[in-house]
């Protein structure tokens, strides 16, 4: 059954998936240029608010002013890439984007393993997962004393 | 109210008052002329500057589907916990996203019936949060270009004195685009903990974005009710509220006309059409009361729609839907989603029912809205109409006076009803050939509805109630009224018409009802005039 499926899946697969173009090597063996030689890189602060918004987002604690520092050097890191003439080229979101997204028949062929997931869990609740109540939001910036405690 | 005026909501908005028709409106005051919005504008505390209230939608729901969007698990109302869970639903690592074909289908089939244009390339995206029934810590789902865009939906309301004029008014369709339903939570907080079912994570969802294009709970109420009979008639969603299948959130504001929107509020977790009309009222006041009062409005649900959090979903390459001309010859059926061959398999939307029923039986646009509203009352009256030679618009008085206020009364729905529309049709015929007379058909429907297997003919017999069709009977009752009302006789004789329907009604008392009352008129006229 299950190979049965895997080579349908293939086959539809072999259908969707155009044949590579032959072209000359896109890529310079040796680097043409360097960042930073264009101009310099702007020196932008992150700002208070924005740094309380990433961590009620991502619930990360920069803790102190060194990991601000940080959180700084590598959002200048990436902002390299600014320097990049990207005029003409469309963006890419997934180096999937020449393939054919598969659609899959209506059919009902997962679940029912209860026990099986349930095995992970460290606890559980007559067959319900068990989590720390709700989503307790992190308080804000005026109440917190942990922002940016260690600065 | 003044409904010839109104073109957007049909009341006033002050202070403590509701909007629409059937609200207490003060005396002397009329609606105003519209504002540059459409919406009906109305004044504040003496003096004030009117408020324009707007309200827009985000509608949520789910995919008729066997399966989930993402995954083969299967999709079912009420299962065991956590027994319709995949490995991709829990989140478990290695596992990848595949695309169920149906629920694309019904994607396409909903954007067509909404005129909205179909995006032939749309994309997938990551929202992040957090949330205990999020394993993944991000929902699947189309922000950036969804399958569907820029559409509209008409919707009908009731105005005027007696409810019976209908205002037609369209709300724009922002976008449709698909997404992954969440798990359920149970917050247990006397042990301070959260128990998490996964059975609906993963299930596929449509979410319609309808601009805020609305201006109060009963016009909110009305565009969702007509999606969700749009939704059921296409199957694409059945669309039941108590089943959690169509959630709506509404976006409300207010701002004085000419200046700029105000801050809006979400009003969420709304489980009825009737309690979607009222939460969104109730905003209004809330807001035009704290505002009129120096007071501000706090947007408290908003930090989740910052444009931080999103990416593009790595997994899935873009969603390709074609029509006839961008098709490309060799590919797999299975493989391909036509908007023109769905396009060709719609089914009539209720709009387009509506027009035909109307056409067809020659009765009233109400009357079609009635008739669609209620679940198998269309079918039901267009058996009675087949099965009676008693004229459509004569029969579609006894299907909603009579026939619908008993199931109302009673908490039943069509198909429980106790009368067959074979039983309805059988006593309509007996008052189309004039067996009975009209107030008798009452009483038999009435008998009729205890359901005990009598047909109508044998209740007529029974209690007695066909009409008497002896001339020289009536001749006679009618006749004994004559000799008994001196006073009213002289009246008639003198040129008054009214007085006649009194001795009208005394013959039919006589009788028990079991009178023609044309005949009767037509006996006691020429009586009098000997």
């Amino acid at each position: 059954m299950l190979g049965r499926w895997l080579r349908s899946v293939s086959g539809a697969a072999r259908a969707c998936v155009r044949a590579p173009p032959a072209r000359a090597l896109q890529v310079p063996p040796r680097p043409a240029w360097q960042p930073g030689e264009q101009r310099p890189p702007p020196q932008q602060k992150v700002m208070l608010e924005v740094l309380d918004h990433l961590e009620h987002l991502a619930l990360v604690d920069f803790r102190d002013s060194e990991g601000v520092e940080r959180l700084q050097k590598a959002i200048q890191f990436a902002d390299q890439l600014q320097e990049v003439n990207t005029d003409g080229v469309e963006p890419m979101d997934t180096v999937l984007e020449d393939r054919c997204l598969y659609l899959r028949e209506d059919d009902v062929t997962e679940g029912n393993c209860t026990k099986e997931l349930l095995k992970n869990a460290r606890e559980k609740v007559e067959e319900y997962f068990v989590a720390p109540p709700g989503n307790i939001p992190l308080p804000k910036l005026e109440e917190r004393d942990t922002f940016l405690q260690g600065s | 109210m003044a409904a010839a005026v109104v073109r957007g909501c049909g009341g006033l908005w002050r202070r403590a008052r509701q909007c629409g028709a059937g609200g207490p409106v003060p005396h002397g005051q009329r609606a105003v002329a519209s504002s540059a919005t459409g919406g009906a504008v109305s004044a504040g505390k003496s003096g004030l500057a009117p408020w324009v209230p707007v309200v827009g939608l985000e509608i949520h729901a789910q995919i008729s589907s066997n399966s989930k969007l993402f995954s083969g698990s299967q999709v079912q109302f009420a299962a065991p916990p956590n027994s319709l869970v995949s490995f991709f639903d829990a989140s478990l690592p290695g596992t990848l996203p595949v695309l169920n074909r149906r629920c694309v289908e019904a994607a396409v089939m909903t954007g067509l019936a909404l005129n909205c244009s179909i995006n032939k390339k749309s994309l997938f995206d990551r929202k992040h949060y957090f949330y205990a029934d999020l394993p993944a810590g991000y929902q699947i789902t189309q922000q950036r270009v969804p399958i569907a865009v820029n559409g509209s939906l008409s919707y009908s309301l009731c105005t005027g004195k007696k409810m019976s004029q209908m205002v037609t008014k369209t709300v724009r369709i922002k976008q449709i685009q698909l997404e992954q339903d969440s798990g359920k939570s149970l917050h247990d907080d006397t042990r301070s903990q959260t128990l998490v079912d996964l059975n609906r994570a993963g299930v596929g969802l449509m979410e319609v974005v309808m601009e805020p294009d609305m201006c109060c709970g009963e016009e909110a109420a009305a565009a969702v009710r007509e999606l969700q009979l749009i939704l059921q008639t296409l199957g694409s969603s059945q669309a039941v509220m108590a089943e959690g299948q169509l959630r709506v959130d509404a976006n409300v504001s207010v701002h004085h006309p000419g200046e700029p929107y105000g801050v809006r509020t979400e009003v969420k977790n709304i489980n009825s059409i009737r309690f979607l009309a009222k939460a969104v009222d109730y905003e209004i006041q809330r807001q035009i009361e704290e505002l009129e009062n120096g007071g501000t409005i706090l947007n408290e649900t908003r930090a989740f729609d910052s444009k931080l959090g999103f990416m593009p979903e790595p997994n899935l390459p873009p969603l390709i839907v074609y029509d006839a001309k961008s098709l490309p010859a060799n590919m797999n059926h299975q493989q391909v989603v036509n908007i023109d061959w769905i396009h060709e398999r719609l089914p009539d939307l209720p709009s387009v029912k509506r027009e035909k029923l109307v056409e067809q039986y020659g009765i009233l646009p109400e009357h079609s809205f009635t008739l669609l509203n209620e679940e198998g009352l269309t079918e039901f009256y267009e058996n009675v109409v087949k099965q009676t030679q008693m004229k459509p618009k004569k029969v579609i008085g006894w299907i909603l006076n009579d026939l619908l206020s008993y199931l109302k009364q009673h908490s039943l729905t069509v198909k429980e009803s106790p009368v067959s529309s074979f039983l309805l049709a059988d006593l309509l015929n007996l008052l189309e050939k004039k067996d009975i007379s009209s107030t008798a058909a009452k009483q038999v429907l009435a008998e009729l509805w205890k359901g005990e297997g009598k047909t109508p003919l044998e209740i007529v017999k029974e209690k007695k109630l066909e009409l008497i069709q002896d001339q020289k009977e009536l001749e006679q009752i009618c006749q004994a009224v004559i000799d008994g009302q001196e006073n009213e006789v002289m009246a008639v004789k003198a040129g008054n018409q009214k007085v006649l329907n009194k001795l009208i009604g005394l013959v039919q008392r006589e009788t028990q009802g079991r009178s023609n009352p044309v005949l009767v008129k037509q006996l006691l006229e020429k009586k009098l005039s000997e």
